[in-house]
């Protein structure tokens, strides 16, 4: 048998099923690798004995004879969801010893469906960042290097902890959240799955809010089996959040047909970008071609208004933001600076507990939404915003998918882009306009860049249409035939 | 009538607009299943979501939504089938999420006019510009501790109605009588219940000053009044001291004011210290509220018979005064006591009892009509018990007073007390005779002409009596021997 942190979700299922091992033993394997893998900052807080804890209460269900889609199986937790009586950070100071005394819908159906919790990921702080530099608990390192280049990576962001926690195999999946495309860009960059789905099919109840209108939950894990069954485990309508859907919810796994014949396959002309790095384009290529041969129908397409989504992302998410966040003030929980009065105890404390991303993007928001702005920056950007939903919408009129890189480039080194928040934004170019159209979509690995780092392809798919998102998928990931993982450096030679 | 002032350099005329904030009757608020009832201990009512915890979410409270329409409705107002929820965005430590949910460019309910009666039977119709729903928020307390401020959550998250008039009121009697109309239609409506003194409505009260016939003069906006005899008082204060501002040669400034109770003046509030602006955005977290014209109409067949519409009914069925008619319906329970004890009896002799008598030893009681000692059933007995001639009128007004006083009815005092009237025609005739045989000066002044001289015959008469004589009769009785 392989070794326990390399199986797979369906594996794990399989032999667990079988009774070939327990899910104690499977726990205990993964506690231990995600210990080893400390030096890496995926975890903001590792939960050993709750992990075998519950690892020990999914054994006796299983004994007892009852079992969930996820019975036993250990995954890390991104630390944006609320847990109840286990600290919640959002990475950020402010939530200073914040222990809710709730847990998040989205997580609550993963222990219904008999998963066991590792940890709480590290994530930017408050999910705004693409890198993970923006954490109030340091950078996340990827578990990707160059090849022959021992400089540390980020590993994308804003979910870089559950990224690199999945990659570097000391957790079976994790929960991630998606605004810009926080899911999918770390995915790519660490060369595991990651999907945001339809907004509105998680619920966002107990999930720390950045931008309400476009946040939306998801699972990263190693394969596009593994992300279907977890997804479909963490999804489903949720009375506590008005914006879920009351929509069917379909078994995942079992629109991996690996049949995509007929299908047609749209590939936006406007996803070239000046300047992305040629091997991006040749894996897009690649992957045209895989469909192609799997026989889909591949269809050129425009979506017009791409090139105002980015621009009109970071209009949208920072007004959302900036109201969001006015509720970390120092009153009820979370960290308290002491002031002469009230005023001053305000700004004390978000002085002092917000990061600088954060603060910018408060700034940025504040200053879209207010008198004598708001028509120019937030109206104009949601009109942007509908227009991007409608070109969507006019070309799943002849096109089943969309067939996209998921980002600009592969993993780049800490501090290469911390500077500069405009080429940090950029990362999120090829991830934003499904957020903003409120649309499914997943990365694969699909390749690795000259360098040894891996790359992903994007599959975006009509609204609810998550089936045909995964099923498309599952065919580029049996093309791609992605086989590279990191070296596990961070373990001591034994 | 001529509503202007005079001030030292000619007449103005005073301009009012009113923001009625009326707490909707629910029991649980507007985004949260947290109660609502009023006096519970500090922080008993609170939400996960009233306290603005990370991660929670608004689910908004269908009954809201009907209480609001049902407002509208009662209103005479447009209802909006769509509306949208925003965000208004400041700190304070009372609102917990740092920003309150209300509705700003999309309100549930639009246009609408209520008609208001003077004083002096006048009518006047005020316009609604809006109705909509928004979220109170928490209180601080501030004598609990020498340098920090608590925080009650318990009203954070109550749903409230915002019921904004247009500037149609031209003095303080109109404004009251628009407040007082504005309370009896949701009483009715069973929406809000009206009760100031619990903050369950407040009014913030816009007042500016104009020469007749000329624009709108700069308005002060007087904040979170919580009577109807205070909002009159701020509004003389008010106008007297914007006349005196401009006559003194000087501006009116837009601001907000205070009223200070004690004083029976304004102030302005503590300036802050920039100017708010609220960055109202539509929330991402609610989807726009929409509803069906069939959620409309069968709200509307839920209405109850509203005071205009019961008004009419009075007089043109019942044959009321307009002045009867229109201090019944003035409150819901008062106009469902009326008819409780008008059904089955005479209309009108009904009006007079309970507008007359019982709102007598109401008001020296001070209570309302609601606990009134004397039942509607009960007041009825003793109305019954004047039309079948076992009391009079006038010894009924007696039995009221005890009813009110032991709760007992009319008919077991009036045994008790042996009060029941005397119609033995041969007991009153004895009497008759005795004062006439005993009076004979009084007799002959009658006979000369004068009949006002038959009402002191009664009175001897009652009094002998105890006033339990049947009057009729003894009057009757004194004209047949008189004339004799």
């Amino acid at each position: 048998m392989a070794a326990l942190t390399d199986l797979g979700i369906a594996q794990a299922r399989d032999l667990l099923a079988k009774g070939e091992m327990s899910s104690r033993e499977l726990t205990a394997a993964h506690v231990e690798a995600m210990a080893e893998a400390s030096i890496l900052n995926a975890m903001v807080t590792e939960l050993p004995e709750h992990a075998l804890t519950m690892a020990d209460a999914s054994d006796a269900r299983r004994a007892s004879g009852t079992t969930g889609s996820l019975e036993g199986i250990p995954l890390a937790i991104k630390d944006l969801f609320c847990t109840k009586g286990i600290l919640t950070t959002a990475g950020s100071h402010i939530l200073d010893g914040f222990t809710p005394p709730y847990e998040s819908t989205v997580s609550a159906n993963l222990w219904q469906a008999g998963a066991v919790m590792l940890g709480k990921t590290n994530m930017d702080e408050f999910a705004m960042g693409s890198s993970n530099e923006t954490s109030y608990f340091g950078p996340v390192q990827n578990p990707w290097r160059r090849e022959g280049d021992n400089q540390a990576l980020v590993p994308g962001g804003s979910s870089g902890g559950s990224a690199t926690a999945v990659a570097g195999r000391f957790a079976m999946g994790a929960t991630a959240t998606d605004t810009g495309g926080s899911i999918r860009q770390p995915a790519a960059f660490t060369g595991t799955v990651g999907c945001k789905p339809t907004y509105g099919r998680c619920s966002r109840w107990g999930v720390v809010a950045f931008a309400s209108s476009l946040d939306q939950a998801g699972p990263i894990t190693r394969d596009v089996r593994d992300n279907a069954i977890m997804l479909g485990a963490m999804a489903g309508y949720d009375p506590k959040d008005s914006t879920s859907a009351d929509v069917p919810l379909p078994d995942f796994e079992a629109a991996l047909s690996g049949d995509i014949r007929g299908l047609k396959i749209g590939v936006p002309k406007e996803y070239v970008l000046d300047g992305m790095p040629g091997e991006i384009e040749v894996l897009w290529q690649q992957g045209i071609g895989w469909l192609r041969e799997a026989g889909a129908e591949i269809v050129d397409i425009s979506l017009p208004h791409t090139k105002y989504a980015l621009p009109a992302y970071y209009i949208v998410a920072p007004a959302e933001a900036s109201s969001n966040l006015a509720r970390y003030d120092g009153v009820r929980f979370g960290l308290r600076e002491e002031g002469a009065d009230l005023t001053e105890m305000y700004e004390n404390t978000r002085a002092a507990g917000f990061g600088a991303e954060v603060r910018r993007r408060v700034l940025i928001g504040t200053y879209v939404l207010s008198a004598g702005y708001y028509d120019a920056y937030y109206l104009k950007a949601q009109k942007i915003r509908r227009l991007i939903a409608q070109d969507f919408r006019d070309v799943y009129e002849t096109v089943d998918a969309i067939l996209t890189p998921s980002a600009p480039s592969a993993a780049f080194p800490f501090g290469d882009k911390a500077d500069d928040p405009i080429a940090m934004y950029l990362n999120d170019v090829f991830t934003v306009p499904a957020n903003l159209a409120g649309l499914p979509g997943i990365s694969v690995p699909a390749g690795l860049s000259a360098e040894g780092l891996p790359l992903g392809l994007q599959i975006l798919a009509p609204a609810f249409d998550e089936e045909t998102m995964f099923r498309v998928a599952g065919v580029v990931e049996e093309a791609a035939n992605f086989t590279a993982r990191p070296e596990q450096w961070w373990k001591s030679p034994s | 009538m001529s509503n202007l002032v005079e001030g030292a350099t000619g007449s103005w005329e005073v301009v009012i607009g009113l923001e009625i904030h009326a707490q909707v009757s629910s029991q649980s608020k507007l985004f949260s299943g947290a109660a609502t009832a009023f006096g519970a201990e500090p922080n008993s009512q609170v939400s996960l979501v009233d306290a603005g915890m990370p991660g929670m979410l608004p689910v908004i409270n269908e009954m809201a939504i009907e209480q609001a329409v049902r407002s509208g409705l009662g209103l005479n107002a447009k209802i909006n089938n769509y509306s949208v929820f925003d965000r208004k965005n400041y700190f304070y430590a009372d609102l917990p999420q740092g920003y309150q949910i209300s509705q700003y460019l999309q309100p549930i309910v639009g246009e609408g006019v209520v008609t208001v009666e003077l004083e002096d039977g006048a009518t006047a119709h005020i316009g609604i510009e809006r109705l909509h729903l928004e979220q109170d928020a928490g209180k601080l307390i501030h004598d609990q501790h020498p340098r920090k401020s608590h925080v009650d959550l318990n009203r954070s998250g109550i749903a409230l109605m915002e019921i904004v008039s247009k500037p149609d009121m031209r003095s303080a009697a109109e404004a009251g009588a628009y407040v007082r109309k504005v309370r009896a239609i949701l009483r009715y409506l069973g929406t809000c219940d009206g009760n100031m003194e619990q903050g369950s409505m407040r009014a913030d009260v816009n007042v500016s000053v104009r020469r007749p016939g000329e624009d709108l003069g700069t308005r002060a906006e007087i904040k979170n009044v919580n009577s109807i005899r205070f909002m009159q008082q701020a509004i003389h204060y008010e106008t007297t001291r914007q006349i005196d501002v401009i006559e003194g040669g000087g501006t009116v400034d837009q601001e907000t004011r205070q009223f200070d109770a004690p004083t029976g003046t304004t102030r302005p509030m503590r300036t802050k210290e920039e100017a708010h602006d609220y960055r109202y955005f539509p929330d991402p977290d609610l989807l726009p509220l929409e509803f069906s014209d069939d959620f409309v109409a069968q709200i509307r067949a839920t209405l109850p018979e509203l005071p205009d519409a019961k008004k009419r009914r009075y007089m043109d069925e019942l044959g009321l005064s307009a002045h009867d008619a229109a201090v019944l319906v003035s409150d819901r329970d008062i106009a469902l006591f009326y008819e409780a004890v008008s059904e089955g009896r005479d209309a009108k002799i009904v009006a007079n009892w309970v507008q007359g008598d019982l709102f007598g030893q109401l008001a020296k009681a001070e209570l309302d009509i609601a606990d009134s000692p004397v039942s509607a059933n009960q007041l009825g007995g003793l109305i019954d018990l004047i039309s079948d001639q076992t009391i009079s009128g006038k010894i009924a007004k007696d039995v009221l007073e005890i009813m009110f006083e032991s709760g007992q009815d009319a008919a077991a005092i009036v045994a008790e007390k042996g009060l029941k009237q005397v119609t033995d025609s041969g007991a009153i005739e004895g009497e008759v005779d005795k004062v006439i045989a005993a009076n004979p000066d009084k007799v002959a002044e009658f006979q000369s002409g004068k009949d006002k001289i038959l009402g002191w015959f009664v009175g001897q008469i009652m009094q002998a009596t105890k006033g339990k004589a049947n009057p009729k009769m003894v009057n009757q009785l004194l004209r047949d021997k008189l004339k004799g």
